[in-house]
């Protein structure tokens, strides 16, 4: 996909991309640039991420498009040394490429209250 | 005979064998009594990890176990020089006026500790939600240094940025603190979480810990006591000792040992089975600090 068709894809989404906020991380192989891959929409909000459980294909690119409801949140994926800050209002897009198969804890890292401690999901990479 | 009696006599013989050594100067004698006086062996006891107010199936007696810590504490044979409790007073409460009054009973409980020296240190349960402004209204500020017989203390402050960030403004604070001693110096850090990557999937970690061990990491006698996994664990980052306690509420998992964190169901037959606290016996001339975990209650 490229660069303008992810904008109008995420445009469609009805995503504003932050310019501040917007990560784009590449875990894996260098081949992942400039490929925006399937977009998995991901919901934080006090204390869960919607969905928790995000399933790709080894070598899949896929950009997740992180975003803030109701408090800062983070989200941190320490296999993949990804961490991001999600701040209510803005949308965090970060791409990966899981190069091994396996599953992948992901927590929120920023203490966001009473349940903050469930706060976490898995990255489940198939081959 | 007791262990610290034990203890503080070997003491006394080393330092006497020392003293000897200097014969024929009676003078100089006198002077090394006085300083092994000031830097005599003591012991100190940590607790933490107590969860106030936590109400749940992971520990039925929440209400009473702390209660039953101090009265532990308090019937220790000697009682310590200080006690420091590293974090996580409090389970965490959105209400702020909840925040505070669970402070305020585990106040009025541990002033039942018989030792009037006590030090406080949050946790991200009690300052993550407010950077700390509830626990410095009833304990005071979230880092300090204090000296003990020879042992500089350092108490730093990794929760009360709720991304688990010690900043850059203490990290300057801890440099300058530390550039007046001398690089032998014994030194223990205060902490509640760890400041390694221990388990950051699990949140067990500090974001710029790297950073705080790099300022300490010149320094040859370094050791950390930590909380907020609730069991005992030791590590070492290079020449620097890390060592985390046993909690008052419930054990959790092994570091990373399961996908989630969840803790070790509570076992009715063997009740506060991996809870307790710590005795620490320090030696302030050789940097040396001998652990002795104990039970909630002791029979
Ligand atoms: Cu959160």
């Amino acid at each position: 996909m490229s660069a303008l068709s992810r904008r109008s894809a995420l445009k469609r989404l009805g995503i504003v991309l932050a310019s501040a906020g917007t990560m784009a991380l590449v875990a894996g192989s260098p081949r992942a640039q400039g490929q925006a891959g399937r977009i998995i929409e991901i919901e934080a909000r006090r204390f869960r991420f919607t969905p928790n459980e995000i399933k790709i294909k080894r070598g899949e690119v896929v950009t997740l498009a992180l975003r803030a409801v109701d408090f800062p949140h983070g989200f941190n994926l320490p296999d993949l040394s990804i961490r991001a800050d999600l701040i209510p209002g803005q949308v965090v897009t970060v791409r990966i490429q899981a190069v091994q198969p396996g599953r992948f804890a992901f927590l929120c890292d920023n203490f966001c209250g009473e349940h903050h401690e469930e706060m976490s999901g898995t990255l489940i990479v198939d081959t | 005979m007791d262990r610290r009696n034990f203890l503080s006599l070997a003491a006394v013989g080393g330092g006497a064998v020392f003293v000897s050594g200097l014969s024929g100067c009676a003078n100089l004698g006198g002077m090394d009594k006085a300083a092994n006086a000031a830097n005599a062996n003591f012991y100190f006891v940590q607790l933490s990890d107590i969860h106030w107010g936590y109400k749940g199936p992971d520990n039925p007696d929440a209400a009473v176990t702390l209660g039953k810590a101090v009265a532990t504490v308090n019937a220790l044979a000697d009682q310590p020089d200080f006690i420091v409790f590293t974090g996580d007073l409090t389970h965490t409460t959105d209400d702020g006026l909840e925040r505070r009054r669970r402070m305020a009973e585990f106040k009025r409980i541990v002033a039942a500790l018989k030792v009037k020296d006590v030090r406080f240190m949050p946790g991200e349960h009690d300052a993550s939600l407010d950077r700390g402004a509830a626990f410095m209204e009833h304990f005071g500020p979230t880092h300090y240094t204090f000296d003990h017989r020879g042992v500089h203390f350092v108490a730093l402050d990794n929760v009360s940025d709720p991304g688990a960030k010690i900043g850059d403004e203490q990290l300057a604070w801890l440099e300058a603190d530390l550039a007046r001693l001398d690089k032998a110096a014994p030194i223990v850090v205060l902490t509640h979480r760890p400041l390694f990557d221990l388990a950051p999937k699990w949140d067990w970690a500090t974001r710029d810990g790297a950073k705080a061990l790099q300022i300490l990491t010149p320094f040859q006698n370094v050791t950390v006591f930590y909380g907020h996994i609730h069991q005992e664990h030791h590590h070492m980052t290079g020449h620097i000792a890390h060592h985390s306690s046993k909690s008052l509420i419930f054990p959790l998992p092994a570091p990373g040992s399961q996908e989630k964190r969840t803790p070790v169901p509570w076992d009715a037959a063997m009740p506060y089975r991996g809870l307790g606290f710590r005795e620490v016996d320090t030696d302030p001339r050789k940097a040396t600090y001998a652990i002795t975990e104990l039970p909630v209650v002791r029979t």
